[in-house]
């Protein structure tokens, strides 16, 4: 059996560090996907809204997030503004900018689809029945609309969490950079230790993605 | 006679160009049925749209017990807590079970305690027959079970009047009758009624007053059992003649 290079998780803290690393990468993401969910809902309703003004911003920014990529964000972020505005970003709280920046568009844009997909007669039904507005979203049309949304939502969570592997770029010790780190300290005691850390890295992934793939199932068998 | 429920004064709709409702009146008294009869396009469900506010209108005005509906009432939830209507294609919100379906309105719109609207809900489902279906989902049911949950939503906010545009058109034929029982039960309880329909044996048996509605004028309106034996309009007795059959023997 060809030597796997497995052995350097196993020494020292490695092993913890790496899981540390993950532990930052998920922070990163799961604030951001918080976030995006949140604001997603406002603005993809925003988006729905005829009034031309909403409909030109929020077009233009979903196109701006559409067409840069996700790096020249970070970038932007975290040495853009220290130049100009002298702010002084931490990496993680760029990246938390920048991916829910980048993941409220996404959102937003799958909660517009999400909503005019909801047939006019519910909302003439409800309006029949009396509800304002207001009580038409709360109960007729944001719980449809999430039904409708969680698969694609998982899609773009999932997206979210692998992209988070580019914040190593701005200085954030994830997941990644705590491998490549590992490797590099063991260049000369262990030479494979590229293949063995990365699958680990691999699988470490796969760990914290499949579970919420998992969750999509079941609520979409659930709510169908 | 009777208190006027609903009054409807020289109503217009147009959707641009196109003159939809042209110069419609009618008053709509307590108790009374009303049976608006006529073919596709004749503005039938416009008319019952204008009534709930769900169409603007363009000219005339429709008051309920006095008081104006209009799309632009800033009171218009209220007012449609009033007026009741049940959907061709049933309309029921696919993501609550039986019982939220119907709840839900008294609850959140006219703050009803939750025991106590369940309980009236309860009890009219039993009246049609579905008390044992108010756990299940809309998708659960058939055509027929929707359309009564549909009319039981509308019967539990209390309103002064209802409305049913063409209820039945989309149910399969066998169904078609178990949904019209129900519609003549609220008759009997003397419910005040707008019922746009094709089923022209039970507009007949439904109706106290019946509605010929042509090109978004009424042409005719009378007393049922007159307009079907003896319709006075030629434009009427073409329309009746489309739900009569016989057969033209070639050797007579």
């Amino acid at each position: 059996m060809p030597d796997l290079g497995l052995e350097v998780l196993f020494k020292g803290k490695n092993l913890m560090r790496i899981l540390g690393g993950l532990g930052v990468a998920l922070k990163i993401s799961l604030i951001s996907v918080a976030i995006s969910i949140l604001a997603g809902v406002l603005v993809g309703m925003l988006m729905t809204w005829k009034n031309p003004i909403s409909r030109a911003v929020t077009r233009c920014y979903l196109e701006i997030v559409r067409i840069m990529p996700q790096m020249v964000l970070l970038f932007l972020v975290y040495f853009g503004t220290t130049r100009i505005f002298g702010w002084n970003l931490s990496g993680e709280l760029s990246a938390v900018i920048v991916f829910s920046f980048w993941g409220t568009a996404e959102m937003a844009d799958l909660v517009r689809g999400a909503i005019i997909s909801i047939p006019i007669h519910q909302y003439e039904s409800a309006a029949a029945l009396g509800l304002t507005g207001m009580q038409t979203y709360r109960y007729i049309i944001l719980p449809q609309t999430v039904r409708r949304l969680i698969p694609l939502s998982i899609n773009l969570i999932t997206r979210m969490i692998k992209t988070t592997s580019l914040v190593l770029m701005i200085g954030v010790v994830e997941v990644l950079k705590v491998a490549q780190q590992i490797i590099e300290a063991n260049r000369m005691s262990s030479p494979n230790a590229a293949f063995g850390v990365y699958l680990t890295v691999f699988l470490l992934y796969f760990a914290a993605c499949w579970p919420i793939s998992m969750l999509a199932g079941y609520l979409e068998k659930r709510w169908r | 006679m009777s208190e006027k429920v609903l009054e409807i004064e020289h109503l217009v709709k147009r959707f641009d160009d196109l003159t939809v409702l042209n110069d419609i009146s009618l008053d709509v008294h307590e108790g009374e049925v009303i049976v608006v009869v006529g073919p596709s396009g004749c503005g039938k469900s416009t008319l019952l749209r204008c009534i709930n506010a769900l169409e603007e209108i363009q000219g005339g005005e429709i008051r309920l017990k006095g008081e104006a509906v209009s799309k632009k009432s800033r009171n218009l939830p209220e007012i449609r807590q009033k007026i009741g209507m049940v959907f061709q294609s049933y309309e029921l919100f696919p993501h609550l079970n039986v019982l939220d379906n119907i709840t839900l309105a008294p609850t959140k719109v006219q703050k009803r305690s939750r025991e106590e609207a369940a309980e009236e809900a309860l009890a009219l489902l039993s009246r049609v027959g579905l008390q044992e279906k108010a756990g299940s989902f809309p998708r659960q049911l058939s055509g027929g079970q929707k359309q009564r949950v549909a009319i039981v939503r509308a019967l539990c906010m209390h309103p002064e009047i209802l409305l049913f545009d063409e209820v039945t058109a989309a149910l399969d034929p066998e169904m078609v009758r178990e949904v019209l029982d129900v519609i003549l039960g609220l008759a009997e309880q003397g419910k005040t009624m707008i019922i746009v329909t094709h089923e022209m044996q039970f507009a007949r048996a439904v109706a106290d007053k019946v509605i010929f509605l042509d090109e978004g004028v009424i042409k005719e309106e009378g007393d049922p059992d007159q307009f079907f034996d003896h319709p006075k309009t030629e434009r009427a007795k073409e329309f009746l003649r489309t739900f009569t059959f016989e057969r033209k023997h070639s050797h007579s």
